[in-house]
């Protein structure tokens, strides 16, 4: 990312230290064959649980694309993050039939119990909500998926009694 | 004895998967004599989880609602034969509702387990295939389509032969023929149901396509969201290939054609063909300029047809029984069944499937069962973000493509969201249009920075700032985006806003000259107040997240304006309807 907003662009994500190593099998897969870029970048997630700017700038070295179109691609599809996600990523469906049920209100107490709107992370890392537009489970609405968990007709209490339910485990994860 | 348990996604939501490992645990540690089958959804999402009991003579039982600590009971009731008393049994209403609908693309969601191809060929699954591959032409393919007057169900309703005549009639190869799975519509899950209850239906549509226009490769472009979807979809190609219906020389009848899955990572625009191939070919998915279409220069520049799931799902019924019996069904223009997703204000909302034409009324009341609490029939959603509404008066407006349009809507992938008089049209139509805006691709300025100019008047008006003559700059936006965008995101994006409009003008007004919402939802034009019915219970002003209530114990409340959040707390939680909202 070096060209004229490069320096901008790095200050709005946080890059760590990750070991592009990782990524050494799936390009020697798909680096030569044409039109994969975004199957490189969803296996790529699937390792760092993030996009980091260097794992960007490996990709665009080794497919030789240009890192503009790399970052372009990224940036344009809401699946790919740029920045850590929380051990629990909150997906809040607010599709139309979880609108007219309510989700504004379960977005109301999740920023209650969390304090985080929409793309924010939580201080210990533990949550991260993401408002997505719909889940296909309209008939159970409102409706949130965390990490690979449905959870249906929620109301303002049970979402809350769902997130404490998760911070507690994880807090007991931790303390072991 | 049989046990079916419905595992797609709503089912899996309702806590399905559950029910089922306490069912196989049971089974082997007491060594019961019991097939246990997974299944997909049968579309009554309301009633999950549904567990399907057979018994030797393949007399079904349905049991709905079926809660981990009740299963087992139910179980060796169903053992016993002793489930006719029973309490979760489905209801003989519920029953009616799917006895009213006609299924095609769904005949075998919720029946079979998607996980095993035997049990889709055990319902005549692939024999439409074997139809076409060893008595028609590719022209004979084609020309039955036409005869069922089989139309897109994805949204514009182009008929389905058109498109797969003009791919056979090119000349280059190899061509590409790809299956739209990128269901994006907010309100809509058709295709993920199809996908997850019946996968091989899709696959056998895909390859009858791939021969009618001579292509040998199929692409699933399916959504990343759908995790389930993908795994199911995988499993079928893979046991396709297996048992020769994928692979070279299919059936031994001289066809080469395989299918790959290619996961969307996200964005709406890539519903539109063109942003679609874009997404396939590993770039932005931006749409481009029509013509050439995709059946001329496709997916890298190869004539390519692309279908919806569900056009697919249609397709082998066709060669199965036949093209006249297929345009037996439906109306005049519109053939065959559709599938519609009935959700929002519904009582049983899940996934209808009947012939085209059905009156909206039927759908709604005979088979949604009505308004949920009984409350106000206001209006239809219908085709998401690019539909519109269809208001109560016109409740009796057949559902097909073109009654649908005349009302003002589009029937689009069939989401059909039900609005009571609960709902605020302003800022519903301030909901569809900040998704449009969300999801524009940014292409073309009217688009992306005329949607954020509509945005900004709605939220104005939302919020009590609306000016005279708001409506007609909605307006006069609206028709500049319409003819300054190139796809059908940008085209269709100010269909809401000028359907609402449309229908609910005097909403918009009271908005803006009364400073009132008349369905006490925008929370600046609203008030709260206390009235005598108050009895100082106090469980408002301890429910208040701001403190904002005063009162003594037993004696009257007083909400303070100034302080109040208008969240609503208090009014959901009084019982004595003291609180009043203005």
């Amino acid at each position: 990312m070096e060209c004229c907003g490069g320096k901008k662009i790095k200050s709005r994500f946080i890059d760590e230290d990750v070991d592009l190593s990782l990524l050494d099998n799936i390009l020697s897969e798909y680096k030569n064959v044409k039109g994969s870029l975004i199957t490189i970048l969803q296996q790529a997630q699937e390792i760092y649980g993030y996009l980091p700017l260097s794992v960007l700038d490996y990709v665009a070295n080794e497919t030789k694309v240009k890192s503009s179109k790399v970052y372009g691609v990224a940036t344009f599809y809401t699946q790919f993050k740029l920045n850590p996600v929380g051990e629990n990523l909150i997906m809040l469906c607010d599709g139309t039939a979880c609108h007219v049920n309510g989700a504004d209100k379960i977005q109301e107490a999740i920023y209650e119990e969390l304090n985080i709107h929409d793309g924010e992370t939580t201080e210990d890392k533990l949550f991260t909500l993401n408002i997505v537009a719909c889940l296909g489970c309209c008939s159970l609405s409102p409706v949130m998926m965390i990490n690979d968990e449905t959870y249906g007709n929620l109301t303002s209490k049970k979402t809350k009694d769902i997130i404490r339910d998760k911070k507690s485990k994880a807090l007991a994860k931790e303390a072991k | 004895m049989k046990v079916v348990v419905g595992l797609g996604s709503c089912g899996i939501a309702a806590g399905a998967n559950k029910v089922y490992d306490l069912i196989k645990e049971e089974i082997e540690s007491k060594n019961l004599d019991i097939d246990l089958e997974k299944a997909g959804c049968v579309g009554s999402c309301h009633l999950e989880p549904i567990v399907d009991f057979y018994d030797e003579n393949s007399h079904l039982e349905r049991c709905i609602k079926v809660s981990p600590d009740k299963v087992l009971e139910l179980l060796y009731k169903a053992l016993n034969n002793e489930l006719k008393e029973e309490a979760s049994l489905i209801s003989e209403e519920d029953k009616k509702a799917q006895n009213k609908q006609v299924k095609i693309a769904t005949e075998n969601c919720g029946y079979i387990n998607p996980e095993d191809i035997n049990d889709y060929i055990s319902t005549e699954g692939y024999s439409g295939l074997k139809k076409v591959l060893s008595s028609m032409t590719q022209e004979d393919v084609i020309e039955q389509v036409k005869i069922a007057g089989l139309r897109g169900r994805g949204g514009a309703g182009c008929p389905t032969w058109f498109k797969w005549e003009a791919a056979y009639k090119e000349k280059a190869t190899p061509k590409y023929i790809i299956c739209n799975a990128d269901e994006g519509d907010p309100g809509a899950f058709m295709d993920r149901s199809i996908l997850e209850g019946d996968p091989h239906r899709v696959l056998e549509g895909m390859i009858i396509g791939g021969y009618a226009i001579g292509a040998k490769e199929g692409i699933i472009y399916v959504r990343a969201e759908y995790p389930l979807a993908i795994k199911r979809l995988k499993i079928a190609i893979e046991q396709a290939r297996e048992s020769g219906y994928l692979g070279k020389n299919i059936l031994n009848l001289n066809f080469d054609f395989d299918i790959r899955i290619k996961a969307g990572a996200g964005a709406f625009v890539c519903g539109e063909e063109t942003a679609l191939i874009a997404s396939l070919e590993g770039k932005r998915g931006m749409p481009r300029l029509k013509p050439p279409f995709p059946a001329q220069k496709g997916f890298w520049n190869k004539p390519t047809n692309i279908n919806n799931v569900e056009t697919f799902a249609n397709v082998p019924w066709i060669f199965k029984h036949s093209a006249s019996d297929y345009a037996k069904l439906g109306s005049e223009g519109s053939k065959g069944t559709k599938v519609f997703a009935l959700t929002g204000k519904i009582k049983k909302g899940g996934l209808v499937e009947v012939p085209m034409g059905m009156p909206l009324r039927e759908i709604i009341y005979d088979i949604g069962g009505g308004i949920k609490e009984d409350k106000q029939f206001k209006a239809v959603q219908m085709g998401g973000p690019s539909g519109g509404c269809i208001p109560v008066e016109l409740i009796d407006t057949p559902i097909d493509y073109e009654s649908v349009s005349k009302a003002g809507a589009i029937m689009g992938s069939g989401g059909m969201v039900v609005i009571d008089e609960s709902a605020c049209m302003v800022e519903m139509a301030k909901f569809f249009l900040s998704f449009t805006r969300k999801e524009s691709c940014g292409k073309c300025v009217h688009c992306r920075l005329g949607t954020k100019r509509m945005l900004e008047i709605l939220e104005r008006i939302t919020e009590g700032k609306g000016l005279e003559g708001d409506i007609e700059k909605l307006e006069q936006l609206a028709i500049d985006i319409q003819n300054g965008s190139l796809c059908q995101l940008g085209i269709t994006a100010p269909n809401p806003v000028l359907s609402m409009i449309k229908n609910f003008r005097s909403e918009f007004e009271a908005h803006i000259s009364e400073k009132k919402c008349p369905a006490h939802v925008c929370k600046s034009l609203i008030t709260y107040e206390i009235n005598k019915n108050c009895t100082g219970c106090t469980i408002c002003a301890r429910n208040c997240p701001v403190d904002a209530i005063s009162g003594v114990l037993k004696g009257k409340h007083e909400i303070d304006k100034e302080i109040c959040i208008k969240c609503g707390k208090c009014y959901d939680v009084c019982k004595f309807e003291a609180v009043t909202v203005d």
